[in-house]
């Protein structure tokens, strides 16, 4: 009786997993309409961490909702290929703007110049 | 009920500086909004108890990343009026591209039914010792693995970024 007491307390007090996903998908949608509507190459990069970190928090939460660490370990992974994606990108956007004068994604509609 | 409030209070404070993420016409404000999304969403971790991913969070996102996007941006002197723009109809194209998206997530997400998964409990899952654990027991390939990965991003990143000799 009283452990259930505590349990129903327990899930009183703590936030629905509903939420998170609620927030994570607002979250994402934000940074697709980011990607969507910029043309600053810099800013979609941005725009891509914003829904990549979507996608970390909601994995953050299963994991801890079905108290499994693979989730939480897998989000440490994804942090590691962002950190190497960012720095590719950001390598080849200095290159463009080198060559281009602009980071401007329209102008490098023809793969070459 | 501390924690609810303060949930909502993450939430609208990332989802409104990842609004002015996008919003920001100076891509300098762009880049510390995201900074700021970046510590709610540490926080988020914190009301997790997964608290090395919240360290993690903040060392290699809110420091590292974000500090290579300013330095790029400072080094390539972007600011509000060098800043392109799209025509007014593809931006609306766009929102209204994303606000189908939300509502095609939201419509298959609402039947989703989650409640077998159980409340968020407070354990000690995420701290550095139990993660630690599986790390190097079940995810030690894939570790080693992650070096070799950072390793050649920054042999790539060196490569592409110096000037043609």
């Amino acid at each position: 009786m009283i452990k259930n007491l505590e349990d129903t307390l327990q899930t009183i007090q703590s936030i629905p997993l509903e939420h998170y996903i609620w927030f994570s998908t607002a979250l994402f949608i934000v940074g697709v309409i980011g990607v969507l509507t910029r043309r600053n190459a810099i800013i979609i990069l941005m725009s891509v961490e914003l829904m990549l970190n979507a996608v970390n928090l909601l994995l953050a939460a299963f994991s801890v909702h079905h108290g499994d660490p693979s989730g939480q370990v897998f989000v440490f992974f994804i942090m590691a290929v962002a950190a190497a994606e960012v720095a590719v990108g950001l390598a080849i956007i200095v290159m463009i703007y080198r060559n281009t004068g602009s980071v401007d994604i329209d102008i490098m509609n023809k793969l070459k110049w | 009920m501390l924690t609810q409030s303060l949930f909502y209070f993450l939430s609208f404070l990332a989802i409104f500086s990842a609004l002015a993420v996008i919003i920001a016409k100076n891509p300098v404000h762009s880049v510390l909004y995201l900074i700021l999304t970046f510590f709610a969403i540490t926080g988020h971790y914190i009301l997790l108890n997964a608290q090395f991913l919240a360290i993690v969070n903040m060392i290699v996102y809110a420091g590292a990343i974000m500090v290579l996007f300013l330095f790029v941006l400072m080094l390539l002197n972007l600011n509000a009026e060098t800043e392109p723009q799209k025509p007014a109809y593809i931006k609306i194209a766009g929102v209204v591209s994303g606000g189908l998206l939300l509502l095609v997530l939201v419509g298959a997400l609402k039947t989703v039914d989650v409640s077998g998964a159980g409340g968020t409990t407070a354990t000690d899952m995420g701290l550095v010792e139990n993660l630690g654990m599986v790390l190097f027991n079940e995810f030690l390939l894939p570790f080693e693995l992650a070096s070799v990965l950072l390793l050649t991003a920054m042999v790539g990143a060196v490569l592409i970024g110096r000037r043609e000799a």
